[in-house]
C-alpha cells in the first residue's frame, strides 16, 4: 500500500527543527541530479558547492562577510513575519540603509573622525526605516497590502542609488565608471582579521542576535506580535494593537535592514555602486523562515545560506558552471522546505491500520 | 418490500478512531422503518462520527453495515443517496448570492433544468408544509427557512431514512414545533428517522426509541417515553447530574449599577452583520443578567462593544463601575475591572498553537507582576496558569500542554478560571457553556455563581434557555438588534422568551398564549463558533 499523510493530533515540535535538515538533505539530493543531468560528475559538483568553501580560511572568513548581511535582514524581517506582516522590501532598505550611511561618509569625505562610523550606523538604520515606514503608513492608513508596496519600493531603491552614482553622487575622477569615491579611512569599518574581508559589522550580527532574541522570546510587545500573527482575533479581544504591531513589524525590518546596508558599504565594498547588494535583502526571506523565525535558528541559516552565495561562485570558477546555480540552489532549499513543512502537521503512515497504539488513552474526546 | 422486523438500517461493530482517539467502539444500532430513533449523547460522544460513517463520508475502521438486511458499502455520500439515505446537517451548506433552486441543483448528481427543479421544490414543499420559495436567494432567508430549504434537498431525493444532525439548535421554539409536525408526517410515510440531539425534552416528545452513546459506545438503547429526563441524561453523563446551589435571595435593587449600557446605536461594521439599535441594559453587583436570543441577532456586535473591541463614539453610552468607556480600549476596561469570556474559544479567548502559560498572559497581562518592565515574567505566568488550572479542575498535562490540545469543557474552564482569578467587578460571558460536557457546564455555571455571590456584576448572552433559567436573576431577549426589557427569571415563562426571540416585541398578552410550547424544547445552542464535534 502506498504511504498516505495522517493528520497529527497536535503539531510536532521535533518536525519544526528537523524539516529544515530534511529540506537541506532533500536539495542536495536534486541537485546531485540536476548535475549528473547536467552531464556534470555530481559529487564532485556538490563537494566543491558546498565543501571546498569551509577548507580554507579565506573561504570561512568570506561565509562571516556574506552571512553577516543576511543574518541582519532576516532577524529583522522576523520580527514581522511571525506578526503576519509581510515585508518583502528588505532589499529596498538596505539600499536605502547603504545610501544614507554612504551619504555621510561621503560628505565627510578624507578628514579624520572617530564620531563617523557611529553617524553612519545610525543615518543607515534611520535610511532603512524611513523606507520601510512607508509601507508601514499605507497599511495602517489606508489599507495597502505591504507585500506589494514594500517588494515595489525595493526597485524603486535600487533606481534611486543608480540615479545618485550614476549623477550626482559619481566619483569626477572615477572615468565616467557609476560609482562613488571611495570611502575615508574614517568611514571603513575595522577589519576583525588582518588580511581579510572580515570585519566588524559581523559583530554587529552577533548583537542583533542576542537584542532580537530577548525582543521575540521574551518581552511583552514580542508575545502581542506572535499572538497577532496566530490569531488577530484573539490579539483584539486582548486589546493588542494591529497598527502597533505593523509599525513594529516594518520598522525592525527596516532598521536591521538598514544597518545591512551600512555594513556592507562601509565594510567590504567601501564606496556606493549600483550592485552593492547581490539580492540579500531577498535572500533574507529565505533565511528567515529557514531559520524559523527564531534568532539562533537565523545565525544558522544565514551561514549556510551564505555558503550558497560562496559555493556559486566557486563552481563558476572550478567546473565553468553559471553564477545562476546559487538562485537554483537557493529556490530549492525554500520549496523542499515548505513541502517538508508538511510534516509539522502531518506524518506519513505506511499500510491501511488507523493509529491504535493511543487509542485508549482518551476515548470521550471526540 | 422488506420482511418486517428487518431494520431498515442496522449497524454491527461499528469502530472508527482517529488520531489518539477511538471514537466509535463497536457500536450496535438498528433503525426500524417507519421509526423515529433519537441517537443521544453528549458533545464528543461519537454521534456525528457515527453519522458520517452512516453516510458515506467517513469510513468505518471495521464493523457492519445492513441495508434493509442486506451489507452494504457506503462510500460516499452519492451512495448513501443513491440507497435511499438523506441527511439535513447541523450546519447548512448554503451558498448565500445564489437562489434556493440554484443551491439544490448543486447538490444533484445529474443536470436539471432550473424551472423543472423550481416545480419539484414547489411539490415537496407544498406538500410538506414547508413554505419555501425557489427563486429567493438565500441570504435573504432566516435560519429557520434556510433548514427547510436543507430538509426539501433532502426530501428531493426520495429518502427512506432522513438524518437530522441537531436540527433545532438553530430554531426558536415555535420553528422547532413546526419541524415536529413535518417529522411525524415523514415518519407517518413509513421513512424513518435518525434524530440526533441532547435535547432530552424534544427526544422524550419525538421519538420512539432513542440509543444513547457515551464515550463512543453504545450505552444503552430505551423506550424515551418510558424514561425521566433525569435519567436520560444519567445514561448519557454516567452520573448524576450535579444540582446548582440553592439561588440567594435576589440582590438589592438600591446598589448602583456596575455595567451599564444606554441608548446604545451601533451599525454593523460587516454585511452580513446586525445593526444594533436604542440598547440598554444596567447589571447590578451580584446579579446576573441572562441575554437570551438566537445566534445573529446582535449578540456579536454587542459583546465587541462591551469588550472594547469596537469603540463607540458616545463615550456614555457604556459605563463600567460608573466611569464613561464607550471610548476606552479592551486594556483601559481592564482597568475598570471588567473581564470578558468572548464567543470562540479557539482563535479569540484562546491562542490554540500557544501554551496555557501564554494563553493566561493573554487576558491576564495586567495582573500582578505577570509584565515587569515590558518583559514576560516566566514564572509568574505559569505561576498563574496553574493556579487556574487547579482551581478550576482543568484537565491538562501542564501550564505548557497547547490550548488546542484541550477538550473543549477543559479550554472553556481555563477561559473562564482565567477571568474570574483576576477578580473582575464586572464579567462578560458569551455562550459559556455551548459544547461543554454536562460536567464542566455545571462547574462553569457554579464559577459563574459564586463570583456573582462575591458581588460581582455578571452578565451572560447565552442561547440555551435552560441555562439562563438555571442562572440568571434577570433575562432580556435580543433579536435583530434590539433588546427588550429584562425582567425577573420567575417571572418570565420559557414560551414568552421563545416570542421574544421571534422578534415580537410589541405583542400583546393574544401572541403570549397562542403558541404553547408543550413540555418545550427550550435549549438552543449557537449556529457558528466553537471547535467542531469531531476529534
Amino acid at each position: 500500500m502506498w504511504p498516505r499523510l495522517e493528520a497529527r493530533p497536535e503539531r510536532s515540535r521535533v518536525m519544526v527543527y528537523l524539516t529544515p535538515l530534511v529540506a537541506a538533505g532533500l536539495t542536495a539530493v536534486a541537485g546531485l541530479i540536476l548535475f549528473a543531468a547536467l552531464g556534470h560528475d555530481p559529487v564532485r559538483a556538490l563537494t566543491i558547492f558546498f565543501i571546498s568553501p569551509l577548507t580554507t580560511s579565506f573561504g570561512l572568513t568570506e561565509l562571516i562577510v556574506k552571512a553577516t548581511p543576511l543574518v541582519l535582514c532576516a532577524l529583522g524581517l522576523s520580527v514581522g513575519f511571525r506578526g503576519n506582516v509581510w515585508n518583502i522590501g528588505a532589499e529596498g532598505q538596505l539600499i536605502l540603509g547603504a545610501i544614507f550611511a554612504g551619504g555621510v561618509a561621503l560628505a565627510v569625505g578624507d578628514a579624520e573622525a572617530p564620531w563617523l562610523l557611529p553617524v553612519m550606523v545610525c543615518a543607515g538604520i534611520v535610511g532603512g526605516m524611513l523606507w520601510a515606514a512607508i509601507p508601514a503608513l499605507l497599511r495602517t492608513r489606508f489599507n495597502a497590502n505591504e507585500i506589494l508596496v514594500s517588494l515595489m519600493l525595493s526597485y524603486v531603491a535600487s533606481l534611486l542609488l543608480g540615479y545618485l552614482v550614476h549623477g550626482p553622487w559619481r566619483d569626477p575622477d572615477g572615468f565616467n565608471f557609476p560609482e562613488t569615491a571611495l570611502f575615508g579611512e574614517s568611514a571603513l569599518l575595522p577589519a576583525l582579521v588582518e588580511g581579510t574581508r572580515l570585519h566588524a559589522g559581523a559583530l554587529f550580527a552577533l548583537v542583533a542576535v542576542g537584542v532580537v532574541w530577548v525582543l521575540l522570546m521574551h518581552s511583552f510587545i514580542g508575545f502581542q506580535v506572535k499572538v497577532m500573527g496566530m490569531a488577530p482575533r484573539a490579539g483584539g479581544y486582548a486589546g493588542f494593537s494591529q497598527a502597533r504591531v505593523v509599525w513594529l513589524g516594518l520598522l525592525c525590518g527596516g532598521a536591521l535592514s538598514g544597518l545591512a546596508g551600512m555594513v556592507e558599504v562601509a565594510g567590504p565594498i567601501g564606496q556606493l555602486h549600483p550592485q552593492i547588494s547581490p539580492g540579500y535583502g531577498f535572500t533574507a526571506i529565505i533565511v528567515a523562515f529557514l531559520g524559523r523565525l527564531h534568532p539562533l535558528g537565523i545565525l544558522v541559516a544565514g551561514l549556510f545560506m551564505a555558503l550558497t552565495y560562496l559555493g556559486g561562485d566557486t563552481l563558476q570558477i572550478e567546473m565553468g558552471l553559471p553564477r545562476a546555480m546559487t538562485g537554483v540552489f537557493q529556490g530549492m532549499i525554500l520549496f523542499f522546505l515548505l513541502a517538508s513543512d508538511v510534516l509539522i502537521h502531518h506524518r506519513i503512515r505506511f499500510g491501511s491500520g488507523p493509529a491504535r497504539s493511543r487509542a485508549s488513552t482518551r476515548t470521550g474526546g471526540a | 418490500m422488506t420482511a418486517p422486523g428487518v431494520p431498515r438500517l442496522e449497524l454491527r461493530g461499528i469502530c472508527k478512531s482517529f488520531p489518539g482517539v477511538l471514537v466509535n467502539d463497536r457500536v450496535d444500532l438498528a433503525v426500524m422503518p417507519g421509526e423515529s430513533h433519537a441517537l443521544l449523547g453528549e458533545n464528543g460522544a461519537g454521534k456525528s462520527t457515527l453519522m458520517k460513517i452512516v453516510n458515506g463520508v467517513l469510513a468505518a475502521d471495521s464493523g457492519e453495515v445492513l441495508w434493509d438486511g442486506r451489507p452494504v458499502r457506503v462510500t460516499s455520500p452519492a451512495e448513501a443517496r443513491r440507497l435511499g439515505i438523506g441527511m439535513v446537517f447541523q450546519h447548512f451548506a448554503l451558498f448565500e448570492s445564489l437562489t434556493v433552486a440554484e443551491n439544490v441543483a448543486l447538490g444533484l448528481d445529474a443536470a436539471e433544468s432550473l424551472d423543472h427543479l423550481s416545480e419539484r421544490i414547489r411539490a415537496v414543499s407544498d406538500g410538506y408544509g414547508l413554505a419555501v420559495a425557489p427563486d429567493r436567494h438565500v441570504h435573504e432567508l432566516s435560519v429557520g427557512e434556510r433548514q427547510r430549504v436543507e430538509i426539501v434537498r433532502c426530501l428531493l431525493g426520495d429518502p427512506r431514512l432522513i438524518i437530522l444532525d441537531e436540527p433545532t439548535s438553530v430554531l426558536t421554539p415555535r420553528e422547532a414545533l413546526a419541524l415536529f409536525d413535518v417529522l411525524r408526517r415523514l415518519r407517518g410515510e413509513g421513512r424513518s428517522i435518525l434524530y440526533i440531539s441532547h435535547k432530552l425534552d424534544e427526544i422524550r416528545v419525538l421519538c420512539d426509541r432513542a440509543s444513547v452513546l457515551r464515550g463512543g459506545r453504545l450505552v444503552a438503547t430505551v423506550d424515551p417515553g418510558q424514561e425521566t429526563a433525569r435519567s436520560l441524561a444519567r445514561m448519557m453523563i454516567g452520573t448524576d447530574v450535579p444540582d446548582l446551589t440553592q439561588r440567594r435571595a435576589a440582590a438589592g435593587v438600591e446598589t448602583a449599577p456596575l455595567l451599564v449600557v444606554e441608548n446604545l446605536d451601533v451599525d454593523r461594521d460587516d454585511p452580513h452583520g446586525t445593526d444594533l439599535r436604542d440598547v440598554s441594559l444596567a447589571v447590578r453587583p451580584g446579579e446576573i443578567l441572562g441575554i437570551a436570543g438566537v445566534a445573529g441577532n446582535g449578540q456579536n456586535a454587542l459583546m465587541r462593544v462591551l469588550s472594547g473591541e469596537r469603540l463607540v463614539a458616545r463615550a456614555d453610552a457604556v459605563r463600567i463601575a460608573g466611569t464613561p468607556a464607550g471610548h476606552l480600549r479592551p486594556r483601559a476596561r481592564r482597568d475598570l475591572g471588567l473581564a470578558v469570556v468572548p464567543e470562540e474559544r479557539l482563535g479569540q479567548g484562546a491562542v490554540p498553537d500557544l501554551s496555557l502559560a501564554e494563553n493566561a498572559l493573554l487576558s491576564a497581562y495586567r495582573h500582578g507582576g505577570l509584565v515587569r518592565r515590558g518583559l514576560v515574567h516566566r514564572r509568574q505566568t505559569h505561576g498563574f496558569a496553574s493556579r487556574v488550572i487547579h482551581a478550576f479542575n482543568v484537565i491538562a498535562r501542564s501550564s505548557d500542554s497547547a490550548a488546542g490540545s484541550l477538550s473543549g469543557g477543559n479550554l472553556q474552564k481555563f477561559i473562564i478560571g482565567r477571568e474570574i482569578l483576576q477578580a473582575p467587578r464586572v464579567l462578560v460571558a458569551a455562550h459559556p457553556t455551548w459544547g461543554v460536557d454536562a460536567g464542566s457546564a455545571a462547574a462553569i455555571h457554579q464559577a459563574l455563581v459564586d463570583l456573582r455571590d462575591r458581588g460581582a456584576a455578571v452578565l451572560v448572552i447565552s442561547q440555551d434557555l435552560d441555562e439562563l433559567y438555571t442562572l440568571s436573576d434577570r433575562i432580556a431577549v435580543i433579536a435583530g438588534g434590539r433588546l427588550s426589557e429584562s425582567q425577573p427569571t420567575h417571572a418570565v415563562t420559557a414560551e414568552d422568551v421563545g416570542l421574544l426571540m421571534g422578534g415580537l416585541f410589541d405583542s400583546e398578552g393574544g401572541a403570549g398564549t397562542a403558541v404553547r410550547a408543550e413540555s418545550a424544547p427550550a435549549r438552543m445552542g449557537p449556529s457558528k463558533g466553537g471547535p467542531a464535534d469531531v476529534a
